[in-house]
């Protein structure tokens, strides 16, 4: 329990301590498409990430607040809902209190919570740090050799883009301030190349793939966006129009007090 | 209500004179929405009617969101995301009521500095002015309690160190904080009871906002020039004001749908842009973030509350002649509320006889560092508590208390007013020429 909780912890301030301790990390910015005023998912990347997600992420992390039938949401990954209801059952089951047992999950059913490896859940972590989904992408890519200066046995797995994970003394400057980007992560690097077989045969290197579970974790932390961003977009044209309207009212009411303008 | 002369209702039928002899609430109304108005009010002016729209926003769709939401530490923040995942529009109605609380805030710093500038605080607004203080110290109330309820880290940290402060306080203050928190941490019984003022406060604001009205309705809006509106008669009041419907109505509409389209696009683009990172992840009260920042709005004061550390000899002395009951701690909890209670005093502490700091060559500039001393509070806020920002934050709270204790007692005596406008009517036709609209003026005006 403690080391689940000291990891939690780690995990937990990855944004914070960065700035902290002043600790340097290598953060890329992507190209995603849900990016800017007009940005909308793209739904066969959002596909490939659930599929990431499956083989890959959900054998320690929760999606927890994410209920499986938002898979077939339109501004989601868009599932028929005959294939939500298979991948539900097919990868997750739930505990029926009534049965006394598991069984196979239905769309009505939650992603499950799992903390059995003290890792965090995922559902909302592409707003829960800073650089959302640009900092879980550059921490999927930002596994390398650790530094010559780090002892063999230093527990963990160095990257690049992780700031709250341990920093081993001997790559401290006298300040005790550290001399290499990054931290020790406890998280195994998830991905390889090739790892997932897409159907429709996408690029699956670490890179793309990055990219694309990104890019689920962010659809997981704000799976209405598209409709935010649609609402805004009619809200603000309507805005403008009545401000328009108001001027034009605003300029004839005055028109006779004010007579023409000396200043 | 008006001190100022103007046409009051007249209940011309039957029904209007029944009911007006019984209850008078139309012509209220009628007086209430025909106030003579000085009609040389500028764009600053807009922003009463920007805060009222904030208050009813926040009511509406905090009733809604209140509907889903639960006040449980197990349960609360699932409750957020359920609003924002499975309830009809749930997402729009919590960033609204999120961004809503920021753009109270800029609306109501907005209005304090418009006082402040054109003196809207003095003779005879005073009460006016006491009552809108009162109404900004309950919004920083509702605004950190809602801040809490969504049970996130910055939520529960947040809570933690501000009701903290008043355990600073000599003698009663560790008993006050259990009371305050109804247990000895931060808890359920907190989470609840701040549900629960969270959710009347609002109301008492409403109160207080007709109280503010029905203040400034009595003395009669502050206008641009500071110079009195010409009470001798009706028809020289009218040359001097125009009655609220239409024209400061719609002006004030076009105002406030102008600031809302920008409201919109923020919440429809950029909704966690004034958000902690932090607040998306669930309490944990084993686990303290390594930076515990306060929503933006409360950054100014909580610079202020930090700046006073022990090392500064004024704490020290403090401490000295008060025995040590009056520590750092406490000495900056009394500089945070004593930089509002300072503002509060400032119908006593300015001592000119000029409302308006347009004619107040000296006083414009120290109300010009004034301005840009709450942006450098504001910034100053969201740093660590480290050097350069500590030295900055006591030169800039030092300020903050200079500019009313000394800066508005002294210029009032040495400061040499520049001419002003005799009437209203002057100023206004100073910049819009009547030419041939002499006629119809004062038709429109009727």
């Amino acid at each position: 329990m403690l080391k689940k909780l000291v990891i939690g912890a780690a995990l937990a301030l990855t944004p914070v301590a960065a700035l902290a301790s002043g600790a340097e990390t290598h953060l890329e910015t992507f190209d995603f498409s849900f990016k800017g005023a007009f940005g909308t998912y793209d739904q066969n990347q959002l596909q490939r990430g659930l599929q990431i997600y499956t083989e890959s992420c959900a054998g320690c992390h929760g999606l927890k607040f994410v209920p499986l039938r938002t898979l077939a949401d339109e501004g989601g990954p868009n599932l028929p809902a005959d294939q939500v209801r298979a991948y539900a059952a097919e990868n997750f089951s739930v505990y029926d209190a009534e049965l006394d047992e598991d069984v196979p999950a239905k769309p009505v059913d939650h992603f499950p919570a799992n903390t059995g490896a003290g890792a965090p859940d995922l559902s909302l972590m592409a707003k829960a740090r800073k650089g959302g989904p640009d900092y879980i992408a550059s921490l999927m890519i930002g596994y390398e050799e650790a530094p010559a200066c780090a002892p063999e046995d230093f527990a963990g797995y160095y990257n690049t883009a992780f700031a709250a994970g341990g920093i081993p003394d001997e790559c401290k400057d006298d300040h005790g301030a550290s001399t290499v980007p990054g931290s020790w992560i406890s998280m195994p690097p998830p991905l390889e190349d090739e790892q997932v077989e897409f159907a429709d045969g996408h690029a699956n290197d670490v890179h793309h793939m990055s990219q694309d579970i990104a890019a689920y974790l962010m659809w997981t932390a704000e799976p209405k966006m598209m409709d935010r961003k649609q609402v805004g977009f009619i809200g603000v044209l309507m805005l403008t129009i009545l401000s328009v309207l108001l001027y034009l009212t605003n300029k004839r009411i005055w028109a006779p007090i004010k007579g023409r303008k000396n200043s | 209500m008006s001190g100022i002369p103007h046409d009051h209702y007249e209940p011309k039928t039957g029904g209007e004179k029944w009911l007006h002899s019984r209850l008078p609430i139309v012509g209220l109304l009628y007086d209430t929405i025909m106030i003579p108005t000085p009609k040389n009010l500028n764009w600053w002016w807009i922003w009463g009617i920007v805060l009222a729209f904030c208050l009813v926003l926040q009511i509406v769709t905090g009733i809604i969101l209140a509907m889903h939401y639960t006040p449980h530490v197990d349960l609360a923040f699932a409750s957020v995301e359920h609003i924002m995942r499975d309830v009809n529009g749930g997402y729009m109605l919590r960033y609204l009521h999120a961004n809503g609380a920021s753009l109270f805030f800029v609306a109501v710093y907005i209005h304090i500095f418009r006082g402040l500038f054109y003196g809207s605080y003095k003779a005879p607004r005073e009460i006016t002015w006491i009552v809108g203080m009162l109404i900004f110290l309950m919004m920083m109330g509702a605004g950190f309690m809602g801040y809490v309820l969504p049970w996130g880290q910055m939520s529960f940290w947040g809570a933690t160190v501000i009701t903290g402060l008043f355990g600073a306080i000599p003698f009663i203050g560790e008993a006050l904080q259990t009371w305050l928190l109804g247990g000895p941490a931060v808890g359920n019984a907190t989470l609840n009871r701040f549900f629960s003022l969270h959710y009347l406060l609002p109301f008492i604001i409403a109160a207080l906002v007709i109280v503010h009205i029905w203040a400034f309705h009595t003395t009669g809006n502050n206008n641009p020039t500071g110079v009195d509106v010409r009470k001798g008669s009706k028809e020289e009041a009218k040359k001097d004001t125009l009655p609220f419907w239409p024209y400061f109505v719609i002006k004030d509409f076009l105002g406030l749908a102008m600031v809302l389209v920008v409201f919109w696009a923020i919440v429809g683009f950029l909704p966690n842009m004034l958000g902690e990172p932090d607040n998306y992840i669930e309490a944990n009260p084993l686990v303290t973030p390594a930076h515990i920042v306060p929503e933006w709005y409360f950054l100014p004061f909580y610079a202020i509350l930090r700046a006073f550390t022990a090392e500064v000899w004024v704490v020290q002395f403090t401490s000295f002649i008060t025995g040590g009951i009056i520590d750092a701690k406490f000495f900056g909890v009394m500089a945070m509320f004593g930089a509002i209670a300072v503002m509060a005093l400032a119908p006593w502490l300015d001592t000119s006889r000029v409302r308006s700091g347009v004619y107040r060559p000296m006083f414009k500039w120290w109300f010009a560092l004034l301005v840009i001393d709450f942006f450098v509070l504001t910034w100053l806020g969201a740093k660590p508590a480290e050097e350069p920002y500590a030295s900055f934050a006591l030169i800039a709270s030092a300020y903050w208390f200079g500019y009313f204790l000394v800066i508005l007692p002294l210029l009032g005596v040495i400061e040499k007013p520049a001419a002003m406008p005799e009437t209203i009517e002057d100023d206004f036709n100073a910049h819009y020429g009547k030419s041939d609209a002499g006629s119809t003026d004062a038709k429109a005006a009727e």
